[in-house]
């Protein structure tokens, strides 16, 4: 039993390690930028009724923050109100929190939805917020790969 | 010990001149930024003022490009009167600027009505509408320049005595003297915001 418990006590040890850090740490970006490309060749795989995602569809961003669209592909894209030339880097800041709703080429639905919350201060709120952000990494990795 | 002081306060003053210049260059504009800007389409449209109105007209000058309509009761007085407030806030500077308003109600919205219209906020804002007097050839050009900026206006049935309303883009663009589409700037955004945009525009 004991020895059952000396194997057990060093990965329960990291994950109450790593559960706290995620909580205490403060949500921020290393800058104010949360970067999205589009890449090369969207347009086409658009047309050829390829309905994948090449974005997600709902982006989470911390009042503050800059949400920057390269457009990487050989055509404009268009997103919101605006279009998006080829090689073109267009940086919008989003100051307050609200769910804002953008026309989007880039993606299947035609729609991307940017959710833009408050800094969290608890330290829940603080572990859910990074708990989503790893999560949507990871599943834009799986995506990518 | 004199020399230990001296240096402090170069150091000192050093550090500030540093910390300004960071400041100086770090100054942004504070709206959505196209990198690398690109030419802003050129239009040939009717003016509110009795002339051809295109925008190559205003080279030299800051453009400040709205997309809207007379009837519109929710967005354009909105936009239309912080733009007001915009031009007061810059003084003189405000000369070396030029609001224009082009229609996406060419049904509705004459030479004359944008004149009369526009002038409730500020009588130097310009309004543009289609050449023709034919509405199919009109709705067409008009169409054409909203094409070429991504914006989107659909009619939608009207919720209050208008005939109808019309959904369109809220937001507006800011275009330099050299003609570049430099910002967008997203409906709501705070005045002293424009205004700090337009300031920096007119610097470059």
């Amino acid at each position: 039993m004991s020895r059952l418990w000396s194997l057990l006590a060093a990965p329960l040890a990291l994950g109450c390690a790593v559960t706290s850090a995620a909580a205490l740490v403060p949500v921020k970006y290393d800058s104010r930028d949360a970067p999205f490309e589009i890449p090369k060749g969207t347009w086409a795989r658009r047309m050829a009724g390829d309905k994948v995602d090449i974005l997600p569809s709902e982006i989470h961003l911390v009042a503050g923050t800059n949400l920057v669209l390269k457009n990487l592909d050989s055509v404009p894209q268009v997103f919101g109100p605006t279009l998006i030339m080829p090689d073109q880097t267009f940086r919008l800041p989003f100051d307050s929190p609200a769910e804002y709703q953008f026309v989007c080429t880039a993606h299947a639905s035609g729609q991307l939805t940017v959710v833009v919350a408050e800094a969290p201060t608890s330290a829940l709120a603080r572990l859910r917020w990074h708990a989503r952000v790893i999560s949507e990494n990871v599943s834009r990795l799986w995506k990518g790969a | 010990m004199v020399r230990s002081v001296a240096r402090s306060v170069a150091l000192l003053v050093l550090s500030l001149v540093l910390g300004l210049l960071d400041v100086a260059c770090s100054d942004h504009l504070r709206s959505g930024v196209f990198d690398p800007p690109r030419t802003a389409p050129n239009f040939v449209l009717q003016g509110s003022d009795g002339s051809r109105l295109t925008l190559d007209r205003f080279r030299g000058k800051v453009v400040v490009l709205e997309f809207g309509f007379t009837h519109c009761q929710k967005i354009c007085p909105v936009t239309l009167a912080n733009l007001a407030q915009v031009h007061k806030h810059l003084g003189a500077a405000a000369n070396e600027v030029q609001v224009i308003f082009v229609t996406v109600d060419p049904k509705r919205d004459s030479p004359e009505r944008l004149r009369q219209y526009l002038g409730i906020f500020n009588p130097a804002f310009i309004g543009g509408t289609g050449t023709s007097d034919q509405l199919e050839v009109t709705s067409a050009e008009l169409n054409a320049v909203r094409q070429a900026y991504g914006v989107v206006a659909s009619e939608a049935p009207a919720e209050g005595e208008s005939a109808y309303d019309i959904h369109h883009s809220s937001s507006i663009y800011l275009i330099d003297r050299d003609g570049k589409l430099r910002s967008l700037v997203p409906f709501g955004k705070p005045v002293d915001d424009i205004v700090h945009d337009v300031k920096l525009l007119l610097k470059s």
